[in-house]
């Protein structure tokens, strides 16, 4: 049920991404409501993942990117030139495809981004909150100070978003967070996404389409053109999407034909 | 759809004699090697041996080769040694950081790294001289350890540097991703993820290059003079000698003891420069285990 | 080609749905002609072969159900396979009722008509035309052509009205005609209800090919 619609939390409009002379991704322009769980899809190449850094401004760190347009994050356009990226990284997170835990211990692990932004409070405290929404507390409560290179897969995606929540941001960006695991752990983290979007909003990049059509609430379909640079092509609700897309390319690719 | 058998001809039975005697020939080489330092080592110690006592640890240098001993040239090598990695450490590791982390990739940085690896072959004499000019002389430090470890810091900063760039560069990009997402700046991701994974490299590096500096006569005959010390140093800017050197010393004496004397010095030597690497290895695992479980 | 097999096989169940429904239009049309001609042995026919309709309904469901968990159909597919399974279930009910009508043939046997069958055969008529119609319409995905069905039930609807009027004055006149007279209202009943069947049809076929159920159409 949707409330009365207030400002989405995130507003792109006509986001170009350029790595050096290759134009990535195309006028792309869309919202992002509160507390949905919003799903990229598209064929490989499309430009999915491009588009989510860009909404971190994780492609800062790539020397040859050329970002133009805007994206809004609470009405403001996070690429002007008097925001500081990393304060906008501690309010929108990132979760990556392979598990990335430093190879610290699990509270370290859980406790950089804490330090990293200047934590005042209780850091035991603050780690166990973490740890308690990314269902990981029960595992490894009584071994905190192992390294989390000693968790399995699925644990150690879990490690990194609760590394992620501990600095309490408003967003969490999923590049593909559950393809590098197993059946079992991708149903974790699933049952996890959809916890976590009562007080977060998630914006999830996949592959997999029934995961997609699973957990999000909005989808959104990228699409590579002949000039192979990727575009949106449409965005709405899950349920429509996957049983009457409005554009024939989305119904094309979700059912499998095009080749 | 079948292969065709006969396009093949893997010539099993040349193969099948080829690998071991492959195998051979790699052997012998290791052998060759291996073979050459233990008759080196078995002559030294067969020499050096008898002369080897705690009084020979512990005494001056002396003419008379009973009661000669190596103490000044020990403590001058430790003091050396200390400064020397006191000022190429922090110097080497932070050139690494530059040129890793914060120089841009343009002709001035390809400039530096290259100029960079042609140092590491430069004779050690030319350091020395370099360092005569320039500390002794020009600074005004007289033929003391700090020149000394100043010019040996010039001579084996390369080797940190390197070592330490392929430390840091072997650190996965994706620890780095990891700290970016989460707000941290620049430097916040180094000295908190970067750098304590590049521990490790940054170690070996080390005490790779102390292990060349331990050794080089050149350079410090240079700074300190060939000189006949009978005190210990108790400040850096005190004249001093080094164990090279007090064995070369020893080696161009005419009297057959010396040569045991220099064979028992060169013993000492081997013994520190295996005790500094062992502590290497031993701390480079505590840090690997931590890291790569 | 990509998903040839699915391909494949959502042709093949589409291609069963049609042979069920000419089956079952064939039911309805032979149980018609049974009862105006006092075909016994005719009528015994189509309540046998109403057991072929049933396998053939079980094994339409069948193939939907296994396209369904085993290839994870979405959008037109999904809505296809869905239609599928609805309108094989409509058509063996309508099975169901020739059959039923079979069955009044047979209970009716030799007894002497009532009057000669006049708006039966018109109700018949028409019923078949929709249950081809929307059956075309099916296969042609054609929209425009299943609305129609939709809105010619009126006139099946009108003239079971007056059947059922007629058939009751004759009641009313004479007791003695009630027996024959409910048979023959009850045929006209599940042909009525066969009418209707046929619109759900129609109204399956809209949401097929548009997406949106019929009020929106």
């Amino acid at each position: 049920m949707k409330s009365q619609t207030p400002s989405p939390i995130i507003s792109v409009k006509d986001l170009n991404v350029h790595y050096g002379k290759f134009h990535a991704i195309k006028d792309v322009s869309m919202d992002i409501r509160r507390n949905t769980v919003t799903a990229l899809i598209g064929p490989s190449g499309c430009g999915k993942s491009t588009f989510i850094r860009c909404l971190n401004r994780m492609n800062d760190l790539m020397i040859t990117a050329i970002v133009t347009g805007e994206v809004n994050y609470n009405d403001r356009n996070i690429y002007s030139s008097d925001i500081d990226a990393t304060e906008i990284r501690s309010r929108i997170g990132m979760v990556f495809q392979k598990p990335n835990p430093f190879p610290k211990s699990i509270f370290q692990n859980v406790a950089f981004g804490l330090k990293v932004n200047g934590f005042s409070g209780d850091l035991d405290e603050a780690v166990e909150r973490s740890l308690v929404q990314a269902a990981l507390w029960e595992e490894v409560k009584d071994r905190l100070g192992d390294s989390a290179l000693t968790l399995s897969g699925g644990q150690q995606q879990r490690l990194c978003i609760a590394r992620a929540l501990a600095v309490e941001p408003d967003v969490i960006l999923m590049d593909e967070p559950a393809s590098a695991l197993d059946p079992i752990a991708t149903v974790a983290i699933e049952d996890l996404v959809r916890e976590l979007k009562k007080e977060y909003t998630i914006v999830i990049v996949t592959h997999n389409m029934q995961q997609a059509a699973r957990i999000s609430d909005e989808t959104a379909f990228f699409m590579v053109g002949d000039d192979y640079c990727g575009y949106l092509v449409e965005q709405d609700e899950t349920q429509k999407i996957f049983t009457n897309p409005s554009n024939e390319r989305t119904e094309a690719y979700i059912t499998g034909r095009f080749s | 759809m079948s292969i065709d058998r006969m396009k093949f001809s893997p010539k099993r039975q040349m193969r099948s004699f080829s690998g071991p005697a492959l195998y051979m020939v790699c052997l012998i080489s290791v052998l060759i090697g291996i073979l050459g330092l233990a008759v080196l080592v078995i002559e030294v110690l067969s020499t050096g041996l008898p002369w080897l006592s705690w009084h020979f640890i512990t005494d001056y240098p002396s003419r008379h080769p009973e009661e000669a001993g190596l103490y000044s040239a020990l403590m001058g090598t430790v003091w050396l040694m200390g400064m020397t990695s006191v000022l190429t450490v922090p110097v080497g590791v932070g050139a690494a950081i530059y040129l890793e982390e914060y120089a841009p990739r343009n002709f001035l940085t390809r400039f530096i790294e290259i100029n960079v690896a042609n140092l590491a072959g430069v004779p050690s004499i030319v350091y020395g001289l370099l360092g005569m000019g320039l500390f002794v002389y020009w600074m005004h430090l007289g033929r003391s350890i700090l020149a000394g470890s100043m010019t040996l810091a010039l001579l084996v900063l390369p080797i940190v540097i390197l070592a330490s760039r392929e430390a840091i560069r072997a650190v996965p990009s994706a620890y780095r991703e990891g700290a970016y997402a989460m707000g941290a700046d620049k430097w916040q991701v180094i000295k908190g993820v970067v750098l304590p994974s590049a521990i490790p490299g940054i170690l070996t590096g080390t005490v790779l290059a102390m292990s060349r500096a331990i050794g080089e006569a050149a350079p410090v005959i240079a700074i300190s003079a060939l000189v006949y010390l009978t005190f210990i140093p108790s400040s850096p800017l005190d004249r001093f000698t080094v164990l090279p050197i007090q064995i070369y010393n020893w080696v161009s004496r005419p009297q057959e003891d010396f040569r045991g004397l220099a064979a028992a010095g060169i013993i000492v030597l081997l013994a520190i420069l295996i005790t500094m690497n062992s502590v290497a290895v031993i701390l480079r695992n505590k840090y690997q285990i931590r890291s790569e479980e | 080609m990509p998903r040839e097999d699915f391909e494949r096989n959502l042709n093949e169940v589409q291609d069963d749905v049609v042979k069920l429904g000419s089956m079952v239009e064939k039911a309805v049309f032979k149980s018609i002609d049974c009862l105006k001609n006092r075909d016994i042995e005719g009528s015994q026919q189509v309540i046998d072969e109403d057991d072929v309709i049933d396998d053939m309904t079980q094994s339409i469901e069948d193939r939907c159900i296994d396209l369904i968990a085993l290839e994870a159909p979405m959008a037109s597919d999904l809505r296809g396979i869905i239609s599928a399974l609805m309108v094989s279930n409509e058509l063996e009910r309508m099975g169901d009722y020739a059959e039923g009508i079979a069955k009044i043939s047979v209970a009716m046997g030799n007894l002497p008509p009532l009057k000669p069958l006049i708006d039966i055969p018109r109700m018949a008529d028409k019923a078949a035309n929709m249950v081809r119609q929307s059956l075309e319409s099916y296969v042609n995905k054609d929209a425009e052509s299943a609305y129609e069905v939709v809105k010619s039930d009126d006139e099946v609807d009108s003239l079971y009205d007056q059947v059922y009027r007629e058939l009751l004055t004759y009641m009313m006149a004479d007791p003695s005609t009630i027996q024959r007279a409910t048979y023959l209202l009850w045929v006209a009943h599940d042909l009525e209800r066969v009418a209707d069947r046929t619109t759900n049809i129609a109204e399956r076929v809209i949401y097929l090919v548009t997406g949106s159920p019929m009020e929106k159409f």
